[in-house]
């Protein structure tokens, strides 16, 4: 059987829980065989190669270099795609993330070959790479097949858990495909958010605030219950990015995030259409609407049809005593 | 600016699908059909691009069978002025097919700037764009959320990140995605609707790459149990706690 190798995303120097993701992921297609990690960053990111071992990674093939120091698709594709060839790799695994969709169709497309994407699981059938993916805003699941070696597959964030499964994380320096520094496509500035805050894709608890909040400010009460979780991020409707109350980033729905944590609380969301087709596949949905008709209690596992200015602060001292006694 | 602006045919979201006999796809019957929701603020941008810098020329471009042609009559009568048909049979579901059939048609029309729906909202599958570009040898900025080409040589662009965001350039010629923000598409005139008809729309063989994509099976994911109002005021609030923690086992 042959190798698998893994893209470990790292952003600023940090490697990313969706790298060990990808090497757990690669770790399970693997089974006996080997798994080849690719690190790539500024001097130094090679110190995170152990945590990779750690994950299932047989090698770690490290490239320091100042022009990785940001985002570098161009330069990490063309490293991907030689990677791939050098170790005969019979499938590529990168993250569903924002960087793994950017530089996975330029892999496939070096490679020549198709790519399937964005993965809630994924296993050998045969010779054939087969994996789930949620087509159609999550309404439909596909079982897509790929024949292609090697096969470039992408891993929605938190469908594999990281799991330690110790290999021995050998480094192996692995030089750039050409000068990263003069690719055409520069990343000039990354601003991160508070790095402290769970991205949407990553917590297990999400709460969403909508029009029915009347104002940004009103956010605070959906803020303060996002706190009282501990684990918890917070979403946001279409219609209160487009009305600038929150950031585009943080819309969930059709043509934003598709989210499905464990628990996602939707206040002052009425449900629309747009806005359900991000959230459907939560494992528990729980909504706060004063309207008793409003369509997001369809979804909804369980519902308050009462004021969200009155009800939510009384939940987020009920979480709190309740977080407290456990 | 020669603007492209690559366009897919998607059915709407809004409705409940069934899986067709073949099990390997959703059955049409009944469906309404629309552009795809970033391709239409992809047409959006380019139509805003040109009218900024007043003038240039944007082609629309969709693959697929003829029914494609009434999408690329929307595109039209938004402001579009040309639109070319890659006819297939059917759009495959492997993106690297569709890339190669869609550089074939890119490479000869000197394009400024080619521009595509961060992804499509059906097959969701976020690789063509990225795809054209690498077989175009063009610099590709993905899933942009703002997008700046007012200088002519250059793009400037925000992606939106997990908890970040950074800010890319690239020369022209380039392949950009477009996201969420970038602009909202405008509602098609009488006017424009009528201006659509005598626009000119190309009929041509569509060129696909290998497939080594396909899908074995669609199906549906099992319904939501039906769920439960607690009560219309915070008195449910300790009754909610209590299902969190003993039935839903989350908290």
């Amino acid at each position: 059987m042959p190798t698998i190798l893994a893209f470990a995303e790292a952003r600023a120097g940090q490697l990313r829980k969706v790298a060990l993701e990808a090497v757990t992921a690669a770790r399970q297609l693997a089974g006996g065989d080997q798994v080849h990690a690719v690190l790539v960053g500024e001097g130094g990111i090679g110190a995170h190669a152990a945590a990779l071992g750690q994950h299932g990674a047989d090698v770690v093939h490290v490239c320091e270099h100042a022009g990785f120091a940001r985002h570098n698709p161009e330069a990490l594709a063309a490293l991907l795609a030689a990677a791939a060839n050098t170790t005969g790799a019979r499938v590529v695994v990168l993250p569903a993330s924002a960087h793994g969709k950017d530089v996975a169709p330029r892999v496939a497309a070096k490679l020549k070959v198709g790519l399937a994407a964005d993965l809630t699981s994924v296993a050998f059938e045969g010779d054939a790479i087969v994996g789930r993916h949620p087509v159609n805003t999550g309404k439909v699941l596909a079982t897509v097949t790929l024949t292609a070696k090697p096969a470039v597959v992408t891993m929605r964030p938190g469908a594999v858990p990281p799991a330690a499964q110790p290999k021995a994380g050998t480094v192996q320096a692995l030089a750039p495909v050409g000068d990263p520094s003069a690719s055409r496509v520069v990343t000039t500035t990354l601003v991160q958010g508070n790095t402290a805050k769970l991205d949407l894709g990553e917590a297990p608890v999400i709460v969403t605030g909508g029009r029915g909040l009347k104002a940004a400010e009103h956010f605070a009460i959906v803020e303060a219950l996002a706190e009282a979780f501990g684990n918890a991020a917070v979403g946001a409707t279409r219609a209160v990015t487009d009305d600038g109350w929150r950031p585009h980033s943080d819309q969930i729905g059709q043509t934003g995030r598709l989210v499905s944590p464990d628990l996602y609380i939707a206040v002052g969301v009425s449900g629309a259409i747009q806005h359900l087709a991000g959230m459907r596949n939560s494992k528990t949905i729980v909504a706060i609407n004063k309207d008793k008709e409003a369509p997001i209690f369809k979804i909804a596992d369980y519902g308050i049809a009462g004021d969200a200015f009155e009800v939510v602060p009384k939940l987020t001292e009920a979480v709190k005593a309740a977080r407290a006694q456990s | 600016m020669k603007i492209a602006v690559a366009i897919k045919r998607v059915p709407d979201m809004d409705t409940r699908f069934k899986i067709a006999p073949s099990g390997t796809a959703v059955d049409e019957t009944g469906l309404k059909f629309d552009m795809s929701d970033f391709d239409g603020y992809a047409a959006e941008a380019a139509l805003q691009i040109n009218e900024k810098q007043g003038g240039g020329e944007i082609t629309a471009i969709s693959l697929g069978p003829d029914v494609v042609q009434e999408t690329l009559r929307k595109a039209l009568s938004m402001g579009l002025d040309k639109a070319v048909q890659l006819k297939a049979d059917a759009v495959p579901f492997d993106g690297y097919a569709i890339a190669e059939a869609l550089a074939a048609e890119l490479k000869g029309g000197s394009y400024d700037l080619i521009l595509f729906g961060r992804m499509a909202i059906d097959s969701s599958n976020q690789s063509v764009g990225p795809m054209v570009a690498e077989l175009l040898g063009l610099p590709c900025i993905s899933a942009v959320s703002q997008l700046d080409v007012s200088d002519g040589k250059t793009v400037k662009a925000r992606r939106e990140l997990e908890g970040a965001y950074e800010e890319v350039t690239c020369p022209l010629p380039a392949v950009v995605t477009i996201d969420e923000g970038v602009a909202r598409p405008r509602y098609p005139s009488l006017k424009g609707i009528m201006a659509a008809k005598k626009k000119p729309l190309e009929v041509k063989p569509a060129q696909l790459g290998p497939v080594t994509a396909t899908v074995a099976k669609m199906e549906l994911p099992p319904e939501r149990a039906a769920g439960r109002i607690l009560g219309e005021n915070a008195d449910a609030v300790p009754e909610l706690v209590r299902l969190l923690q003993t039935e839903a086992k989350v908290l």
